[in-house]
């Protein structure tokens, strides 16, 4: 008989570790010039230094230093005045000198924190993840084994290694343990790697695309017996890539490991691989024989001792936290909260935001962003930004603010830009899908209406106002529907008399 | 002119026309050709690369463009440096065949100061070594006395001057390896301050004690090289962003009166060679005869000085040496499409390192290892900060500190090859120089009268403060020549072929 997660969750408690790896979007690697463009042809962007040839010698990347302590000083960290650049000993084919150039003992910044929400049974409830450190390190070269059964390097019949995202700056961000969770677990890991997403796309330091594998997470999790205030022994889940995977690897594990508790058995301390499809780990490298990487301080480079003047700068420059710009942006444009999450989760508070900028409505941006712009662009599998520019949405927005274009046809308009017709001044005069709003032309359309059904006109003159409505189709029909019914309907009920 | 004269006297030579750049190069490779046989200096001749050199500095010189002091004048390169397109062995089977695609530091500026590169030269493998007997291409002679070693690990570098088969050479040295040889062939070298001269290009054996620096056969000629290679480096975040000390004028000053020179006390006595500690005596005798002050210093931890090296050395040498593993470069063993690359790894490594150097690694793996750490490299690094406060006291009261460069004269070929503990002993005294980071220069000052061979006199100089050993080294050398009436290499036995 074996427990679904909420029975494990009702048995134990689990506790979270999360090490987030984020590439850092600098235009050159952690330790030399080459290029870090994502998706060149292999072994291009290579260097002595990043093949790790004899007598190459490693310099740091000083924009690499300043987005670690931007991460930092946004996760409320310490910065370090002195930190320093170890070497971490191991033998791999796809590391160039066999020695990864890691921070270790003396991290750039540590001991920060980040506040997370989540939706809970009763309303928004927050947590607080502690944040250990943060320290840089370069990335390895990247292997593909080809044949054999499991694409892993045993079993397969050869290797290729593309050495292009060897050096490629990277940041660990790493957690203290999160403990009390309870049965939010797996959204509270979730909501913090959204959250730090969040940060870091704000900073600018990374591409964050979790699909790429410019931020990659490793869920660490284990389970103590509710009551036995006992910590247990962890699982590392590796590179889950993608937010929904973060919150299935943390439940999958709770279930997994409940029920091995339950079953009597121990849990190994191992790294565990996420399989998309089935939401399940897989075992990978045991971790019960502590691997021993040796490592000493970096001879090759100086410790990295950012001045205090630098730091507080850096601290200037910081952009509003994103859950604050949130929290002001749903409270300036009277968003209810449902709306606000849509309009995050489809990555659109940028585009909306800046709509307004140029004299939108908030509730009109919002609608025509997240309406019709985004049913097409899903339909395309685009971005709705890549259909249409804000600064065309923000003109079709006046443009009916002003009257000159009605919701009907300005859904035309944005229609045409879309199929690529020029500016939406340029679709309406191609179109010719002006409002009518010249009162002579108007008056005209009225006057043959009114003379086309005598009787009609003679009831609305009686104070039957609802009759009009046959008046103002007729009128519609004739101006081809560019009038503005509201304008037609205002000077028929006048000339009328009513 | 000849062969025989110093670097400065060949560029001025080349600077008067007397000769061509092409024709001096031509001269040092039929040299080459007459003694290399039988001393073994060069892994590598690049005749090619060299002549092509050669013909550019004429040409421009028969322009009347401006040329650096050196240029044309030939040089042998230690083969540690990369130079482009230029095999590169480090004295290993690892490397063999392998052509860097890219210059050194060091060779960009040779090659910008119109410096003719003869070819690269023998060493111990991977710079690990007193004698040169651990190169996997067979050992260097000597050229004093054939059945023995020139020193090590350059001795490839310094058996080239000694035999005339270049005037200028590089060496690199991280516990003596400039110097040593230095001192058993009766020639000049120079471990600058470390971080004075780019490690660019410099294959690291331990990255924290290698530095590069001029052999020559005089002080004069090894300061015109220092000029030439020293200076910041942005490729190297180790190098110093400072300006190079004045070391030619320095060596050309020769006035040394009223400066305050410390013997170090606890380089001497118990196993030192006796006509080693009376030729080092006569040469301070020297010194005080030119008005210098001498005092005794004492360095107390430089007892402990060999102990952390063979600790740090070997711990920063098995990370660095770790990317030797056929992957990219270099040997590749057992590759038969069937073993994986772990294996190929394993097979590579166990073919393509030799015994010394197999020696260190494991020394290191284990001195790096969790639970040894602070025991082993951490104890030592401690060491080496007190090692520091010792110099740093010591030249409170002294401008320079002087010892023996190595407590003997050079050895049999094949002597200590069973002993590493007795080989180790050489680098005594030069060791606490690359400990602290400062200057050391080996010149010769003497015959020892046991067995007639060369004897180094070390001086020791403060942290970019390398001006001053130049400045002592020039004025004693001045004295001792003086003295002796012709330059030391010309007690030398004459070598079989030699011009």
């Amino acid at each position: 008989m074996s427990l679904n997660y909420d029975q494990a969750i009702e048995k134990y408690e689990p506790t979270l570790g999360l090490e987030v790896h984020v590439e850092l979007n600098t235009k050159s690697k952690m330790f030399c010039g080459c290029a870090t463009e994502f998706g060149a042809q292999p072994n291009t962007q290579t260097c002595p230094v990043c093949l790790g040839l004899p007598g190459a010698l490693p310099v740091v990347n000083k924009k690499a230093i300043e987005s670690s302590i931007l991460i930092g000083l946004a996760l409320n960290c310490s910065i370090a005045p002195f930190s320093r650049f170890a070497r971490k000993n191991y033998f791999y084919p796809d590391m160039p000198k066999n020695f990864q150039t890691s921070q270790y003992d003396e991290p750039i910044c540590v001991n920060g924190f980040l506040d997370v929400e989540i939706e809970a049974d009763d309303g928004m409830k927050s947590f607080r993840i502690e944040i250990e450190r943060v320290h840089m390190e370069e990335d390895t070269g990247k292997s593909l084994h080809v044949g054999g059964s499991t694409g892993r390097i045993h079993g397969a019949e050869y290797s290729l290694l593309d050495y292009n995202r060897a050096g490629i700056p990277l940041v660990e961000i790493v957690t203290k343990i999160v403990p009390n969770t309870g049965k939010y677990a797996p959204q509270v890991a979730r909501a913090y790697v959204a959250a730090l997403r969040d940060i870091l796309r704000s900073l600018n330091v990374s591409d964050v695309k979790m699909e790429q594998g410019s931020l990659r997470c490793d869920v660490n999790l284990s389970l103590s017996k509710i009551g036995s205030g006992k910590l247990g022994t962890r699982s590392e889940t590796k590179n889950v890539n993608s937010l929904r995977s973060v919150e299935r690897a943390a439940a999958g594990e709770v279930i997994r490991q409940a029920n091995r508790l339950e079953a009597g058995e121990r849990i190994v301390q191992e790294t565990r691989h996420f399989l998309e499809e089935s939401g399940q780990t897989r075992p990978g490298r045991s971790k019960e024989q502590a691997e021993d990487y040796r490592y000493f301080p970096e001879p090759d480079l100086v410790p990295v001792a950012p001045d205090a003047k630098w730091i507080e700068e850096l601290r200037k420059t910081l952009p509003e936290k994103p859950a604050a710009r949130r929290k002001r942006l749903q409270t300036a444009w009277s968003v209810p909260d449902k709306e606000m999450a849509a309009m995050v989760n489809a990555e659109l508070l940028d585009t909306v935001e800046e709509t307004v900028k140029l004299g939108a409505d908030p509730t009109k941006a919002r609608s025509w962003w997240l309406g019709e712009v985004s049913r097409v662009a899903n339909d395309r599998g685009v971005l709705p930004t890549e259909l249409i520019s804000v600064k065309d949405i923000a003109q079709v927005i006046a443009l009916i603010a002003s009257g000159e274009l009605t919701d009907k046809l300005a859904r035309q308009v944005v229609e045409g830009v879309i199929a690529g017709e020029g500016s939406p001044s340029d679709v309406i005069s191609k179109r010719g899908l002006k409002v009518v709003s010249d009162d002579s032309a108007l008056m005209k359309a009225i006057e043959d209406a009114i003379a086309a059904q005598p009787d009609t006109a003679e009831r609305v003159r009686g104070g039957n106002i609802p009759a009009a409505g046959a008046l103002i189709g007729a009128v519609m029909k004739a101006t081809g529907g560019q009038a503005d019914a509201a304008k037609v309907r205002e000077l028929l009920l006048k000339h009328l008399g009513q | 002119m000849s062969i025989r004269d110093n670097a400065s006297v060949m560029a001025a030579a080349l600077a008067n026309k007397e000769i061509s750049a092409v024709e001096l190069a031509n001269q040092h490779y039929e040299q080459i050709a007459s003694v290399d046989k039988n001393v073994h200096a060069f892994l590598y001749l690049d005749k090619e690369g060299a002549l092509a050199q050669a013909k550019e500095v004429d040409k421009k010189r028969a322009a009347g463009e401006k040329l650096s002091p050196l240029a044309g004048v030939p040089l042998a390169l230690k083969d540690v440096m990369t130079q482009k397109g230029v095999p590169t062995t480090c004295g290993s089977k690892m490397l063999e065949g392998w052509r860097p695609p890219y210059d050194s530091t060091v060779v960009t500026k040779l090659k910008s100061a119109g410096i003719v590169i003869l070819g690269k030269t023998n060493m111990d493998e991977f710079a690990m070594g007193s004698s040169t007997e651990n190169s996997a291409f067979g050992p260097t002679h000597n050229p004093w006395d054939l059945t023995r070693i020139p020193g090590g690990s350059g001795g490839g570098s310094s058996a080239s001057l000694a035999a005339y088969e270049a005037p200028l050479a590089i060496g690199t040295d991280t516990g003596g390896s400039i110097r040593q040889p230095a001192a058993v062939t009766g020639t000049v070298g120079v471990k600058p301050t470390y971080g004075g001269v780019s490690r660019y290009g410099l294959v690291a054996f331990s990255s924290s004690l290698d530095q590069a620096g001029p052999c020559a056969r005089t002080v004069l000629d090894a300061a015109l090289l220092h000029q030439v290679i020293a200076g910041f480096d942005p490729k190297d975040s180790t190098s110093i962003n400072q300006a190079v000390p004045d070391v030619v004028a320095a060596a050309k000053k020769l006035d040394i009166k009223g400066m305050k020179i410390g013997v170090v006390k606890q380089l001497a006595g118990d196993g030192y060679q006796k006509g080693v500690e009376s030729k080092f005596n006569e040469a301070v005798a020297e010194l005080v005869k030119l008005g210098a002050e001498i005092i005794e210093v004492s360095c107390p931890n430089f007892e402990y000085a060999l102990a952390a090296y063979y600790l740090i050395a070997p711990s920063e040498c098995s990370s660095n040496l770790a990317r030797f593993d056929s992957m990219r470069f270099g040997l590749r063993i057992g590759d038969d499409g069937v073993k994986g690359a772990e294996e190929v790894m394993n097979l590579t490594r166990q073919a393509g390192f030799g015994r010394e150097v197999k020696r260190r690694i494991i020394l290191g793996t284990y001195a790096l290892s969790s639970g040894y750490y602070d025991a082993y490299y951490g104890s030592a690094q401690k060491v080496r900060t007190l090692i520091k406060r010792d110099f740093d006291a010591a030249f409170e009261k002294c401008d320079v500190l002087i010892s023996p460069t190595a407590p003997t004269t050079a050895f049999k070929i094949g002597e200590k090859s069973n002993d590493p503990l007795a080989m180790y002993l050489n680098d005594i005294a030069t060791i606490p120089v690359n400990m602290a980071g400062i200057g050391g220069m080996s010149l010769p000052c003497g015959l020892a009268e046991e067995d007639n061979l060369p004897v180094g006199f070390q001086i020791m100089s403060p942290a970019m403060k390398d001006d001053r050993m130049y400045l002592v080294g020039g004025a004693l050398e001045a004295a001792l020549l003086s003295k002796w009436g012709k330059p030391i290499l010309d007690f030398a036995p004459k070598l079989a072929g030699s011009k």
